[in-house]
């Protein structure tokens, strides 16, 4: 035990003289695993920034958020066996609030009901087109998982009157108002005059794709007078605890059904969607994108790997007679053995760190450049390539190392 | 003129042999070169005692290194019996045979084969390395072999700050560190000028007094003189064994 102890220690000595004695030759070697590692480690820093990124999206539309709808989220083959469903109307929240209410211990918090549409806003020569413009009532505080940047949301008179009042998203708050605060201004929604009581704080969009910045929301009331509510709105239901969505899910269904008055065996003529249906269905997807980034990346890792094995293999025949004399002095296979191996693993721990140490700068560099870019360095990124370069150490420094151990030291040591 | 005869003093002593250390008997070793099959040796059988000092003479091919390397443990005998301290060793695995050289046997070459980049300290330390010593008995073991073979004031060069006869030195003293059975020099002088191999002599006659068993392998009659025994092979066979005048 001990003289493994201090055959290591001997092996790693070496291999640092051997790398120092060798300087261009082990900076080459370890360059093609600096490249590898870097490749992979940016690679790794890309996917979990997507991946962040994508969360960040998904919480967008609530953790604790169920929207009873008329689709579903995923696609349909059989459309034929929804298009014929009723639409979901904003009264339907009310009825289904007098279910919660009425259900002990229910799961469910509140339901909301939300209609939409997209808009042009407008305000003096200020436009901005595709606003989508919901139509909600003051309940809509309780599921609204951004701040307010000033201002507030309508309150419960607002609300019943059907006044045109309105909440800006950030973005079109700047773009209609150019940092003036547009409290108690005028919107024009589609020619429609709306009073700013509040702004919203920036949120981002979600995957790229819909700007949650870029939305107006009105009284349901003053919605229906505008733009009326004939495609139908959807109902957004809060559930107590996030960790029993599945349980909430199923009694959203039960009270929907009931208010619905659907016999039991009929199918439900509505659909229930959750944040978690996207990332099941984006899931594979991202995954996918990860696998085939982490496969093409790993070629240059592998190229490097190669060029470890080539170079102990090198060294192995250059050192022959050194390890003739080795043995002669007492050394086992295993010792040989180790101390190849520990001369490929420390030119890929050397590559590993230093590649680490520039994609750790290259991460900080774009971050810094393009703050919306989605990078992300971690500790376990660290971990992993570490472990990453010494696998691959020992994995291309075994065929050489396993040769140099099973050399005949009579062989060896004739060696010229 | 070859100093080398009068290096030998005439008074010089001849230690009682100790126990058997090394019984080899009818060991033969071939050599397969593709088709054709070279007998290196033949049929040899050796008996060497604690407190010999031996030379192995013959000329070129005759099988002396073969011999040696058998000797050495670096080798197996293609057939016949090796009983090393009453060991079969014949037989042994490679591991087995590391370990018998590294605690019974020490090697000096003809071309000294010292690690290039190691100071001579760290040279001499190796087998006790291999031997699993911890870091400072080897150092101060290793410090006191090199002041026994003269070289207190060089233990932090390196080889190549060396000339050929303190590089030889360095190679006797890694030898001896591990107080090993006995010494194998093949040709230990064979490229060193010769008064500097007279020197690398005497260096072995003073070990050979302190007690040491040494074998010499040399085509030089001036070297093997230094011995007490003279083995001369020839063909893979014992020409000779004979004390030496
Ligand atoms: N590894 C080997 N493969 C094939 N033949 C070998 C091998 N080693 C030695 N021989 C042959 O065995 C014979 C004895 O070789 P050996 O090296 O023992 O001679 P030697 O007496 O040491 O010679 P020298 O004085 O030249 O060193 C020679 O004919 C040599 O060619
Ligand atoms: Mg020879």
């Amino acid at each position: 035990m001990k003289r493994l102890y201090y055959e290591i220690t001997e092996s790693f000595r070496i291999a640092f003289a051997q790398i120092r004695a060798n300087k261009m030759r082990s900076a080459l070697t370890a360059l093609g695993v600096i490249i590898g590692i870097v490749a992979v480690t940016l690679m790794g820093t890309a996917i979990r920034g997507i991946d962040t990124g994508f969360q960040n999206s998904l919480n967008m539309l609530g953790d604790d958020i169920l929207y009873v709808q008329k689709w579903p989220w995923h696609n349909v083959e059989d459309w034929w066996n929804y298009v014929g469903r009723p639409p979901i109307t904003p009264d339907l929240a009310g009825r289904l609030n007098t279910v919660i209410a009425q259900t002990p211990n229910s799961l469910l918090d509140i339901a909301v009901p939300v209609a939409g549409r997209g808009t042009t806003a407008k305000f003096g020569e200020n436009k901005v087109s595709s606003v989508f413009t919901i139509g909600t009532n003051s309940d809509y505080s309780r599921i609204l998982n951004v701040d307010f940047k000033e201002g507030r949301l309508f309150n419960d008179t607002e609300d019943a009157s059907g006044r045109n009042v309105c909440v800006l998203g950030y973005d079109i708050a700047e773009a209609l108002y150019q940092g003036r605060s547009p409290l108690g201004e005028q919107v024009f929604l589609n020619g429609h005059p709306f009073t700013v009581v509040g702004v919203l704080a920036k949120q981002g969009s979600f995957l790229g794709l819909m700007n949650f910045d870029n939305q107006a929301v009105v009284p349901l009331e003053a919605f229906r007078k505008a733009f009326g509510v004939r495609r139908g709105s959807e109902l957004r239901v809060k559930v107590r605890d996030k960790n029993r969505l599945q349980d909430a899910m199923e009694e959203l269904t039960g009270a929907m059904r009931r208010v619905r008055a659907q016999m039991p065996g009929v199918r439900d003529n509505f659909s229930i969607n959750e944040q978690g249906a996207i990332k099941a269905q984006l899931d594979p997807v991202k995954q996918g994108i990860a696998m085939a980034g982490l496969f093409i990346t790993g070629l240059s890792l592998f190229v490097g790997a190669i060029g470890i094995m080539n170079i102990t293999f090198v060294s192995v025949k250059e050192r022959t007679k050194e390890i003739g004399t080795r043995k002669a002095l007492g050394a086992r296979r295993r010792t040989i053995l180790l101390q190849f191996l520990i001369e490929a693993v420390s030119i890929c721990l050397i590559g590993g760190i230093v590649g680490l140490a520039l994609t750790y700068g290259l991460v900080l560099g774009v971050g810094a450049a393009f703050p919306a870019f989605p990078v992300e360095f971690s500790i376990s990124l660290v971990f992993i390539s570490v472990m990453v370069s010494i696998a691959v150490g020992i994995v291309s420094g075994f065929a050489p190392a396993w040769g140099a151990a099973r050399l005949d030291p009579v062989v060896a040591l004739r060696y010229e | 003129m070859t100093p080398a005869p009068a290096a030998i003093p005439f008074n010089r002593v001849t230690r009682p042999p100790g126990p058997l250390v090394i019984d080899i008997e009818g060991v033969t070793k071939l050599y397969k070169m593709g088709s054709e099959i070279i007998h290196a040796l033949r049929g040899v059988s050796l008996q060497i005692r604690r407190n010999e000092y031996l030379a192995i003479m013959g000329p070129s091919g005759s099988g002396k290194s073969t011999l040696m390397n058998m000797l050495g443990c670096l080798d197996t005998p293609t057939a016949g019996r090796y009983l090393f301290n009453h060991k079969n060793v014949a037989h042994m695995e490679d591991d087995e045979l590391a370990d018998i050289r590294n605690r019974e046997i020490g090697f000096v070459f003809q071309t000294f084969n010292l690690l290039p980049r190691s100071t001579a300290l760290a040279n001499v330390e190796l087998p006790l390395v291999y031997a699993g010593q911890p870091h400072h008995a080897r150092r101060e073991r290793a410090m006191r072999v090199l002041e026994e073979v003269g070289l207190g004031e060089r233990m932090y060069h390196k080889p190549n700050e060396l000339s050929g006869g303190q590089r030889q030195r360095v190679a006797i003293a890694r030898a001896l560190v591990n107080n090993p059975s006995i010494i194998l020099a093949d040709e230990p002088t064979g490229n060193l000028d010769s008064r500097t191999g007279v020197e690398i002599m005497t260096l072995f006659e003073q070990l050979y007094e302190e007690g040491n068993t040494i074998i010499v392998v040399t085509h030089e009659e001036d070297i093997a003189r230094h011995a007490r025994r003279i083995v001369r092979l020839r063909d893979g066979l014992i020409e000779s064994d004979a004390p030496a005048t």
